[in-house]
């Protein structure tokens, strides 16, 4: 099995002083489904970021799908990882002046130099795949937050990514919205995609994920399989965290 | 209560503004029978006896001074539209490199935008024209090959050539509207969500195409306001010309005036002019916005 993602005591500091990161070390399989759970400010956001370039880190090593990822952000180093890691939002971040479908096949057709016939084609593919076939003409504000969630999701997918990075993808939707994401992504993992989701949605990582990473104050707390990290947490604090999100 | 006092605010102030156009209609015509003149626009037909530096249109000093007034128009209009494009083309620019990844392009926009807001535009304009244009060499150099050459003749674009003066106002008013578009273009790019630039990078796409495909377009609706008011004012700087004697109509009215001394009816045309080039400005960029805003609205 190939490694998608390996990281070597990452460190990052936010502001000169408070460690947003200390000392990570985490690595992903291919084919491997991993929930990162923690309070808010734990650094769990921040750590899926570093993945694709987004936040820098201070130090320490990074090797995303291959690709060593250096403290010294090289531009053309991050832009190969970023084509074949796709990320989704906590708040969607679709491009509201283009139609949906031209949300989807705008990076296949620019950086992938796909036509555009063929863009078109499997970006209809990709909708009809998370259930919302007919929506491709309309525009991201005449769908609803959990249409626009899945529709951010095609288009990650729309570049054929290696991994996906969801970045807390339920926490802006209505609760009676969660599901149908939450469904899609269950289907994106049952097809073997490589995944690493942030999310408070306990259901999802007891039932997917192969293995839980939790996380507070910037460090890694515990790294188990998740029937493990549900029913026999080794640490102190990963107890009292999910006997408060129980409740 | 609050409505009433409004009221009577409101009937105060317009009688400040009837008393004021009252005393200034009144003294003008007190003037005017004093002064025997009358209002009168017959010497705009009469011979103009001034030759001009420059003109598209054919002009001898023999013609009406109507028509220098109307050639040294399409100066203005022919300096103006150039500088646009021209300040546009930089604005843009150095708005976009100051939001830009490369540190050295940021800091060499910023001094831009810095040392140009600083500096009264009419030594600009006087640096451009005595310093940068009369400094230059007589014969020709052609730092781009041979599409472009200058010298202390001005410059000399594919065959067009372009006069000293002309030359020096159409730098001096790019360079200076260049440098406040460049700060309405960073602060409509700031006005797009931090989200946006997220999304487009995450997905692979570059800086620059990222620019163009997805942050402008969802800035336009913020920058173009604040650009054609840009716009206007460089249409207004524009009469600065007369400081490196360009024939621009301020210069030309100018001079008009004290051959006739007609300072009353000269001043109303060059006003109704401004105003005419303004509303010209105004109303494409109107157009623009519509076209522009329209489809980046559903948000």
């Amino acid at each position: 099995m190939t490694i998608a993602v390996r990281a070597e005591s990452i460190t990052k500091t936010f502001n000169g002083s408070q460690k947003a990161l200390d000392q990570v070390n985490l690595s992903v399989n291919h084919g491997e489904v991993l929930v990162v759970m923690g309070p808010s400010g734990s650094g769990k956001s921040t750590l899926i970021r570093t993945f694709n370039g987004l936040e820098a880190i201070d130090a320490g090593q990074l090797e995303i799908v291959g690709i060593p990822l250096d403290t010294d952000q090289d531009e053309r180093q991050i832009r190969r990882i970023r084509r074949r890691v796709g990320m989704v939002f906590q708040q969607f971040n679709l491009f509201p002046h283009l139609s949906i479908l031209d949300n989807i096949t705008l990076a296949p057709i620019r950086v992938r130099k796909i036509n555009k016939a063929n863009a078109e084609e499997r970006a209809h593919g990709l909708l009809a795949q998370m259930g919302i076939a007919d929506q491709a003409l309309k525009y991201p504000s005449e769908l609803s937050g959990g249409q626009q969630q899945r529709v951010a999701i095609a288009r990650a997918l729309a570049m054929d990514p290696e991994l996906m990075l969801f970045d807390e993808p339920t926490s802006a939707l209505d609760p009676e919205r969660v599901k149908e994401v939450l469904d899609a992504m269950r289907r994106l993992a049952a097809d073997g995609m490589t995944m690493i989701v942030v999310t408070h949605e306990l259901g999802f990582a007891r039932e997917v994920a192969d293995r839980v990473l939790f996380m507070d104050a910037g460090r890694v707390v515990e790294l188990t399989d998740s029937s493990t990290f549900f029913t026999q947490a080794k640490e102190e604090r990963s107890r009292r965290f999910l006997n408060q999100m129980a409740h | 209560m609050k409505r009433k006092r409004l009221r009577w605010l409101e009937i105060v102030l317009a009688g400040l503004v009837l008393t004021l156009v009252g005393i200034l209609v009144n003294n003008l015509a007190v003037n005017l029978i004093r002064t025997e003149l009358g209002l009168s626009f017959k010497w705009l037909w009469q011979p103009a006896g001034f030759a001009l530096s420059e003109h598209t249109l054919p002009y001898q000093p023999g013609d009406s001074t109507a028509w220098a007034l109307l050639v040294s128009w399409l100066n203005s209009l022919r300096v103006i539209a150039c500088s646009i494009v021209l300040a546009t083309v930089l604005g843009v620019g150095a708005g976009a490199a100051r939001r830009s990844l490369n540190p050295l392009l940021r800091q060499l926009a910023g001094l831009y935008v810095g040392l140009i807001r600083q500096i009264p535009l009419l030594l600009q304009l006087l640096f451009w024209y005595f310093v940068a244009f009369l400094g230059l060499p007589s014969e020709p150099m052609a730092p781009v090959g041979t599409l472009v050459s200058l010298s202390n003749q001005g410059i000399a674009i594919l065959g067009l050539n372009l006069s000293v003066e002309f030359s020096a106002v159409l730098v001096g008013l790019s360079v200076f509207t260049g440098a406040a578009i460049a700060e309405v273009v960073r602060g409509g790019l700031d006005s797009v969500p931090k989200g946006q630039w997220e999304a487009f990078r995450s997905l692979g796409i570059g800086e620059t195409l990222g620019m163009r495909k997805v942050v402008l377009p969802q800035a336009l609706p913020a920058i173009l306001p604040a650009l054609s008011s840009q716009y206007l004012n460089l249409a207004k700087n524009s009469t600065l010309a007369i400081a490196v004697g360009f024939a621009d109509l301020y210069a030309v009215s100018d001079t008009a005036i004290t051959q006739t001394g007609r300072a009353i009816e000269g001043f109303l045309i060059l006003l109704l002019s401004f105003l005419a080039l303004n509303l010209l400005i105004n109303g494409g960029m109107q157009v623009l916005n519509r076209i522009v805003v329209r489809p980046a609205q559903r948000t």
